[in-house]
């Protein structure tokens, strides 16, 4: 089965002609200032199931945004057409849209001077020279392994095989473009076992920019597997504050509050309970947490931010005091400061972690609830009301005791952040986020 | 009006979709022969474009719009369980031929399928084919905006921040099949959305509301519905400043009638789609005719009802919408269907075959799903509550469709205490398990309500949007995740 779909991802060269046609466009058109972003990519994924190929599906997607301003007034357009006479309707667009929006004195491209016309290059681009074919073997193994490793896996959901070469690019009308090529590459197992009437859902994945660091098919086949079976014959405990450690993969969305919290959008619009905590102690004195958006093969690396904005290694966190919010150009003009890079998110956010691995962090723990998963997206951050789904393990003396499901744990987010007693050694750093496992003093879990 | 409904609606779907690029029939079936030339059970072709736009006032201003094209055709190849799947963002013959050797790359040269002569499928008339975009002008769309704005805002003082937006979009699509379907629809969808942030003595609150469906802007202005959205989210608002710390633990709770029914969305919908069932992994797995609720229960997806945002006209696989009855008096009588889960397991696709561009593969997907009304009066099922929650707004909500397991989250609810309905808590996540929780079902109202056209469903990273609808329901246990013992 050969891949007919040969040609690449559109060339640098074709990129930047779109990004000079739509900004000389939005300036014969008479816009005082103009922005064009592009991300391109190209791939494929491939499913497996029983033993055999399901699906296999090629991706090919460009998404340009155009983006006008006369004066402070701005219009945006998008498409997925590179073709000049959609690019020039599309600003078109952009400009007709112009004419109806307000005055915004925030609105407009980063000041010249806070642009990174030198930003560094990257290492984030790694092409996996895989076939489709090839994908699918690998699939169909992991699937075989991860079927042989017990008898009560039942049968796999789906094994997956993706990768995708990207390319983005950002200019603007001070004259600056910048663009660099990323890939992600995925293998995820998703397995059912069953027990009696009890039927449970688990997987494992790996997830690299750099196919030399995925995981090998064997070690997530065997990790799916023992994920699954343990669940089976899961309970409900009795409803009772108790210590909760997230798991790293939970502990990451927790993180991910607190990002949500201190992001430029939700501050300038009052929806954060992070308002006004600047240089405010809101956790322990021993977390840290910084970002590192330059680490070669990193999946959330980039050398600028959506605004063209050179990145930097800030620290948001010392001491457990807050030193400074995530803002882009827009949002930092909304609250009288200075962009820290952020539009369009953080980069590789990392909290410094402790000694302890996720063994030791149980028995730091002694009695409590370990939590693998959640559900549901019960945080808000306008209050830092916090009521979640959750699963996982009860655990006594330090020990995993059995698999508990269909709980709930709830606090408030404030509370949550100043009562983490550890974070573990154990990192997980297959997000844009990354952290160990968290222990939190004490949170309500509502069970039976 | 059907049939010539139809017709127009082809005719003008073609226009717009394949003559700018001179696609005919001709160059249509020769996409379809190849690949039919393989060794497939089906195949089919799916065009689409979407002109879509969205304003937004924020800080008392008109900050941006945006106008937005995805034009696009999507090739699939079926063979037994395989799909192969490609697409191209541009509708013209190159493209589409690549991506239907790409797609059909995944079965073997082999014995020709037999195409099948394209017959126009008869679809339904639910809603009008109007572009959206066209129906205000541009100062009218603004101007709506800055009213509900200067309105709500004046309206109380403790609002300290206010966000409106509208949307509009106009979905276009066309589905041609080796088994002969040839349909196309036109998909106006529009949506009208206020949140706010309320302020006092230091505390802040948010309140949200909006609605939407298939049809024009002029529906905002009717009855003021526009200005509804905001009073409702002010009233949210409000009533979040004085709420006090929810229960933790299980109880008996009351769910008012419309948007709560994201609750059969998530305990009983995604259960009962095909594919999780054609691969047995589904809590409802092997179910069928069995008692899965009380007998107060009847419970349907229904694709037919006019106007509304999980309706369509036929669904992305050209099979005309229909009414589903998925529960009948608590017995379990039917899943939803797209073509290939239903070839697998040998029934009929029930019009379920959805995708969320052409850009995506279709699966079974939901409609608007809701509960029919029972015989009980809201107000006497709220009187036989001896001690629980009254939930009536919420946000969103997830299920384990293996386990069961489902959530979702109240934004609005008050504590019941003797029969009355007492001081508001605030939101919390109530767990519970799909096949059990409906069973429990021991009060059904007669006050059957759909939502206001807000819901978006998401399944294995593709967006469609839904309806739900319930009538008030009194279930006699679920877990309620608050941080207070109760």
């Amino acid at each position: 089965m050969k891949n007919d779909i040969e040609q690449a991802v559109l060339s640098e060269t074709q990129l930047n002609e779109v990004a000079f046609l739509a900004l000389n466009e939005a300036k014969r058109l008479g816009a005082h200032q103009a922005e064009i972003d592009i991300a391109a990519n190209k791939g494929f994924s491939v499913v497996a199931r029983s033993g055999d190929v399901e699906t296999v599906e090629y991706n090919q997607d460009k998404v340009i945004e155009v983006t006008v301003y006369f004066g402070k007034r701005s219009g945006s357009a998008s498409l997925s057409d590179v073709r000049p006479e959609a690019i020039k309707q599309a600003v078109e667009a952009a400009v007709h849209i112009a004419k109806y929006t307000d005055e915004d004195p925030a609105a407009g491209l980063a000041d010249k001077d806070e642009l990174a016309f030198n930003y560094p290059k990257l290492s984030l681009a790694h092409h996996w020279p895989i076939t489709v074919e090839k994908a699918i073997e690998l699939a169909i193994q992991c699937e075989r392994e991860a079927l042989q490793q017990d008898k009560r896996i039942m049968s796999a959901e789906s094994v997956s095989v993706s990768t995708v070469d990207a390319y983005s690019l950002y200019a603007n009308s001070l004259g600056f473009i910048g663009g660099y090529p990323e890939t992600r590459h995925d293998i995820s197992c998703v397995l059912v076992a069953k027990e009696g009437d009890d039927m449970q859902r688990d997987y494992s994945y790996t997830t690299a920019g750099n196919p030399t660091q995925l995981e090998s098919i064997s070690h997530i086949a065997k990790e799916a597997a023992e994920r699954v079976v343990r669940r089976l014959g899961a309970k409900r405990i009795a409803t009772a504050k108790v210590p909760v450690i997230f798991y790293n993969e939970e502990a990451r969305g927790l993180l991910g509050s607190f990002v949500a919290a201190i992001s430029g959008g939700n501050l300038y619009r009052k929806a954060s309970f992070l308002l006004d905590h600047l240089n405010k102690c809101i956790f322990p004195s021993f977390v840290h947490l910084q970002e590192f958006p330059l680490l070669p093969d990193a999946l959330g690396s980039a050398p600028f931010d959506a605004d063209g904005v050179a990145t930097r290694e800030n620290v948001f966190i010392d001491g457990g005091i807050l030193q400074s919010y995530a803002l882009g150009v827009y949002s930092a003009r909304k609250l009288g400061m200075k962009t820290t890079a952020n539009a369009g998110g953080l980069h590789n956010l990392t909290i410094r972690p402790g000694n302890k691995d996720l063994a030791g962090l149980l028995k730091t723990m002694g009695k409590g609830l370990l939590i693998t998963e959640m559900m549901g997206s019960g945080a808000n951050l306008v209050t830092g009301d916090y009521s979640r789904g959750a699963a996982g393990f009860w655990v006594e003396h330090g020990e995993i005791q059995y698999p508990v499901h269909e709980i709930t744990v709830a606090g408030k987010l404030q509370d949550m952040f100043a009562h983490m007693v550890d974070v573990g050694s154990d990192v997980d750093v297959r997000g844009n986020i990354r952290t160990g496992s968290i222990l939190i003093e004490e949170m309500m879990v509502a069970g039976s | 009006m059907g049939f010539s409904m139809m017709t127009s609606v082809i005719e003008t779907v073609r226009h717009d979709l394949l003559d700018p690029a001179g696609l005919t029939d001709n160059e249509l079936q020769r996409v379809i022969h190849q690949l039919a030339g393989r060794r497939i059970d089906y195949a089919d072709l799916y065009f689409q474009s979407v002109y879509a736009e969205s304003w937004l006032l924020e800080d008392g201003i008109i900050k941006n719009g945006s106008f937005d094209i995805d034009r696009g055709v999507g090739v699939r190849a079926v063979s037994g369980e395989k799909s192969g799947f490609a697409y191209a963002d541009d509708i013209m013959l190159p493209a589409l031929l690549q991506a239907a050797s790409a797609a059909g790359s995944i079965v073997k040269q082999g014995k020709e399928l037999s195409v099948k002569a394209w017959t126009k499928l008869p679809g339904h008339a639910l809603y009008l084919p109007v572009n959206p975009i066209y129906s205000f002008a541009e100062e009218e769309k603004v101007k709506l905006l800055q009213r509900v704005d200067r309105y709500i805002r004046d309206k109380d003082s403790r609002v300290i921040q206010v966000s409106v937006s509208l949307a509009g979009e106009y979905d276009t699509v066309m589905v041609v099949a080796t088994d002969g379907s040839l349909a196309a629809d036109i998909r106006p969808l529009v949506r009208f959305n206020v949140s706010l942030i309320v302020e006092q003595n230091g505390r802040r609150e948010s309140g949200y509301s909006g609605g939407g469906g298939r049809f024009d802007y002029h529906y905002f202005m009717q009855d003021d519905t526009a200005f509804q959205y905001a009073d409702e989210a002010l009233r949210q608002a409000l009533i979040n400043l004085e709420a006090l710390d929810a229960p933790a633990g299980p109880m008996q709770v009351v769910l008012g009638p419309g948007w709560p029914g994201v609750l059969l969305h998530e305990a009983v919908g995604h259960g009962l789609e095909g594919d999780f069932n054609r691969k047995g992994i589904s809590a409802y797995s092997g179910r069928m005719g069995q008692r899965v609720a009380s007998e107060l229960c009847t419970i349907v997806d229904d694709g037919t009802l006019p106007n509304r945002r999980g309706s369509l006209n036929v669904d992305d696989e050209g099979v005309a919408t229909q009414y589903n009855v998925l529960i009948e008096k608590g017995k379990l009588c039917r899943y939803m269907m797209d073509k290939r889960n239903a070839r697998l397991m040998g029934v009929q696709s029930t019009g379920n075959g959805r995708r969320e561009s052409y850009a995506h593969l279709p699966m079974p997907r939901m409609t608007n799903t809701y509960m029919l009304p029972g015989e009980s009066d809201p107000n006497e099922i709220i009187a036989s509550v001896k001690k629980g929650l009254y939930a009536v707004n919420f946000g969103g909500g997830q299920v384990d469709i293996t386990s069961g397991k489902f959530v979702f989250s109240a934004s609005e609810a008050y504590l019941i205490e003797n029969g009355k309905i007492g001081a508001p808590v605030k939101g919390a996540t109530l767990i519970g398990n799909g096949p059990d929780v409906l069973t429990k079902v021991s009060m059904v109202g007669n006050d059957l309500k759909l939502d206001s056209g807000v819901g978006t469903c998401g399944k294995d990273g593709q967006s469609v949007p839904v309806g739900v609808g319930q009538p008030t329901l009194r279930v006699d246990e679920l877990t309620v995740g608050g941080t207070k013992s109760s």
